[in-house]
């Protein structure tokens, strides 16, 4: 444990997580006020404890699934390592949770981007999910590392989304391709990795139309988008990015699940966060598809960005709490 | 239809109690748990669930069990009143002001729907009203959201009012109005810019625009995706703007869309439409009572219950109904069958309404000529013969008088004969289940063979304590 409470105690990530909770405070009180209560009231573990944990996992949007898998885990922990003061759990309830999320494994929210060749990260999602605005979040932090990024208007459908991407790279200085209203998307991915080619991009982000993963010829669209990425630079899309609204409920996982079979998910995007909502769901895509979290956006402005950080996340969600 | 998910769940849950005789505290509290568990993961808000499951249960031990209905079928009754309950009794419509310009105001977080839902509206009225409409482009941050409403605006010739990005939208909101009544327009929508329901600036912006508009209707505009937060951005708009009614978008995906339940629920919004696509004509009214059967999947069965008790003589079904599980159902008894499923209307139909087998049908074609037939080969039987099944199926010779007679073939007689004895395993399979001689998660693998592979899931489950 001391390895953990070195990390989690430490004062910057306490700090990090206040950008977490922005907003949170108004339901914060409604939410959290039976668990602040049961924790202050006492020093001990009673049971009531685990149902308001539940409670709040529940009300963050977690997967019921993983809620009742990791509130048992938890009590078993207790009963185990024979926890008795709620101290000791406010710690194991982090260091639990950051298992969860890692796993044995190593997760990294750095995007598979290497010098030397054309890096493509493709971005999908639901409508209105937020990929539009996450690819210039995007953009910019790669413009200010010194990499030539173009952006790719391959929402050819929803009205003004074209101009929408164009409007944003001229903002942050990419290079913008696009072709008319209505083309093939994948033509447009075509053309635009030739026009990389010619240009030495360092980075094409792509952007894609909106589509509920139910629509099985929307689908089929973005299996041959990325078909043809494939063909055109072999091992691309190096990173494809599933954008997820942090409002989404349980819906969250049908999408990660089926946009996953089309075209191989390498990460999520939590966009909104700054929000009331807390996107817990993407614990429980992690958890059931092993889909780690690579960025959040915390707000409308470029720089409102951030490489996820799960122990920040978990933070947030308990602040004033812990 | 985007509530497959959730009737599923709850026709899981409900199967276990349609088909038992009678009802116990601890069916009641198993089917709550089942209940609570798929409106958690259908996004119902916690706290509507809540309460949702507590009154149902309360009703549920309350109530008296009638004659001659399925306790089962009662509860599911319960269960689909407090749905109804919860999502409004009935579609309320939007308030226009005829004498002179209806404004309507579209507010919501970034990404609902606003701008395509303000297109949708404007063609619905214009078709459904007669009236003229004006778009009016208030978002000025989203880059290109005044290229998007204008495209819409073209696609439909709607005219849209729109002054660029720099004006205050309260100023273009006061010379929309302006305009569209020096210009001869008498519905005004108002395609706001999204945003978050704690951003205090830009939610005092929305209150500025209301005083300028004075709308008969603003609308919150909600995607169907949300899950437990759309309680707190519903109440937040609420609070400041006193919302007259909501839109749920997106409606047309796989989401479960409990939001749906919880809105109404909680902060008394009515739902007024529903976003069914990304076509601009894709707007549907919404429909409370439809939608609650629509979540419930098996919302027909109480139509199925209602015409059953109209139509049959109880007793007469009870006599039926112990005919079956006891196996001694003959001919006689399946002719007696058809015609009151006859009597409450299509076969199709009815099946239809029967939990479970909506799905079991689906691609099967039910014909109801299939009805008539039968009747003629049974008819072209003995008295004898139709009391005692064994006669028939045991004969050939009997088999082949008996097509003959009724001018159908040996093989259609040979599968009625194969579709009785099926029946007759089945009901006394279901008689042997009275809870009485057997537990009750025995009687559900009989009867569902629910896998077993669930079982460590349930026994989780359990603990919880929704």
């Amino acid at each position: 444990m001391g390895f953990f409470n070195n990390l989690f105690s430490s004062k910057e990530k306490r700090k990090n997580a206040q950008k977490y909770k922005i907003g949170m405070s108004k339901t914060r009180n409604n939410v959290f006020g039976n668990l602040k209560t049961l924790l202050d009231s006492s020093s001990l573990i009673v049971d009531e404890l685990f149902d308001e944990l539940e409670e709040i996992f529940i009300m963050a949007d977690i997967g019921v699934d993983t809620v009742v898998k990791f509130v048992d885990h938890l009590r078993e922990k207790v009963r185990v390592d024979n926890i008795t003061s709620t101290n000791d759990l406010k710690e194991l309830i982090v260091e639990e949770m950051f298992k969860l999320y890692v796993k044995e494994d190593i997760v990294s929210s750095n995007l598979d981007i290497v010098d030397g060749r054309i890096n493509i990260v493709l971005f999908v999602g639901v409508n209105g999910a937020g990929k539009t605005t996450t690819i210039s979040k995007v953009a910019h932090e790669y413009i200010k590392k010194n990499k030539k990024v173009l952006m790719v208007a391959g929402d050819t459908f929803r009205a003004g989304a074209i101009e929408q991407l164009k409007i944003w790279s001229n903002r942050v200085g990419a290079d913008f391709y696009a072709k008319a209203e209505g083309s093939d998307p994948s033509s447009v991915m075509f053309d635009a990795i030739n026009y990389a080619k010619e240009n030495s991009i360092d980075i094409i982000l792509c952007d894609t139309a909106g589509r509920l993963q139910n629509k099985i010829n929307l689908m089929k669209e973005l299996e041959k988008i990325n078909k043809v990425i494939g063909r055109e630079i072999e091992g691309a899309p190096h990173e494809t990015l599933l954008v997820v609204d942090a409002t989404t409920g349980q819906n969250g996982l049908s999408q990660a699940k089926i946009f996953n079979e089309v075209t191989k998910i390498t990460g999520i995007v939590l966009t909104k966060l700054d929000g009331t909502a807390k996107g817990g769901i993407v614990l429980a895509i992690k958890d059931e598809l092993d889909i780690p979290i690579k960025y959040v956006g915390l707000g409308e402005k470029i720089d409102d960005l951030e490489h996820f950080d799960i122990e920040e996340y978990i933070y947030g969600m308990f602040l004033g709490i812990f | 239809m985007a509530f497959d998910n959730l009737s599923d769940r709850l026709q899981m849950s409900l199967r276990r109690v349609t088909g038992k005789g009678r009802l116990t505290e601890n069916d009641i509290e198993e089917m709550m748990r089942e209940v609570r568990l798929s409106l958690l993961e259908a996004d119902v808000n916690f706290k509507v669930v809540k309460s949702f499951t507590k009154e149902v249960k309360e009703q549920a031990m309350g109530e008296r069990i009638l004659k001659g209905l399925n306790p089962g079928q009662q509860v599911v009754k319960i269960v689909h009143e407090q749905l109804k309950k919860i999502m409004g009794d009935k579609a309320e419509p939007l308030t226009l002001n005829l004498m002179g310009v209806t404004s309507i105001m579209m507010v919501g977080l970034q990404g609902a729907g606003k701008t395509t839902t303000a297109g949708k509206l404007a063609m619905h009225l214009r078709k459904s009203n007669n009236l003229k409409p004006l778009l009016v482009a208030l978002d000025i941050y989203r880059p290109a959201a005044i290229e998007q409403l204008k495209t819409i605006g073209e696609q439909l010739s709607i005219p849209v009012f729109e002054l660029g990005i720099l004006q205050k939208p309260q100023s273009i909101a006061k010379k929309a109005l302006e305009y569209a009544k020096e210009n001869g327009f008498n519905l005004i929508i108002a395609d706001t810019a999204g945003r978050l329901h704690i951003d205090e600036n830009m939610m005092n912006e929305l209150v500025d625009i209301k005083e300028v508009l004075s709308p008969q209707e603003i609308l919150l505009t909600l995607d169907a995706m949300t899950g437990q937060d759309a309680v707190n951005v519903a109440s937040n708009f609420n609070e400041t703007l006193n919302i007259t009614g909501a839109i749920l978008t997106k409606l047309d995906g796989d989401t479960r869309g409990g939001a749906a339940l919880s809105l109404r629920e909680i902060t008394n919004i009515p739902i007024k439409f529903m976003g069914m696509g990304e076509k601009l004509d894709q707007l549907e009214v919404f429909h409370p009572e439809r939608m609650a059967s629509r979540i419930l999947g098996m919302g027909d069965v109480l139509t199925l219950v209602d015409k059953v008790t109209e139509n049959l003589d109880e007793d007469d079904m009870m006599g039926m109904m112990e005919k079956m599980m006891s196996g001694k159902f003959n001919y006689n008894d399946f002719i007696k069958q058809l015609r009151m499923i006859k009597k409450m209307g299509s076969l199709g139909g009815v099946m239809k309404m029967i939990p479970g087998m909506g799905k079991a049908m689906k691609g099967a074609n039910v014909d109801d000529k299939q009805l008539v037939y039968v009747e003629a080969i049974i008819g072209s039987m003995t008295k004898k013969e139709r009391k005692n099944t064994k006669l028939i199926a045991q004969s050939s010779s009997r088999r082949r008088r008996v097509a003959s007679g009724s001018g159908r073939s040996v093989s259609e007689v040979n599968r009625l004969i194969q579709s009785l004895d099926q029946q007759k395993s089945m009901m006394k399979k279901m008689g042997s289940m009275d809870p009485s001689k057997m537990n009750s998660a025995s009687a559900m693998k009989a009867m569902s063979g629910t896998p077993t592979k669930k079982k460590g899931k349930g026994k989780n489950k359990k603990r919880f304590r929704y």
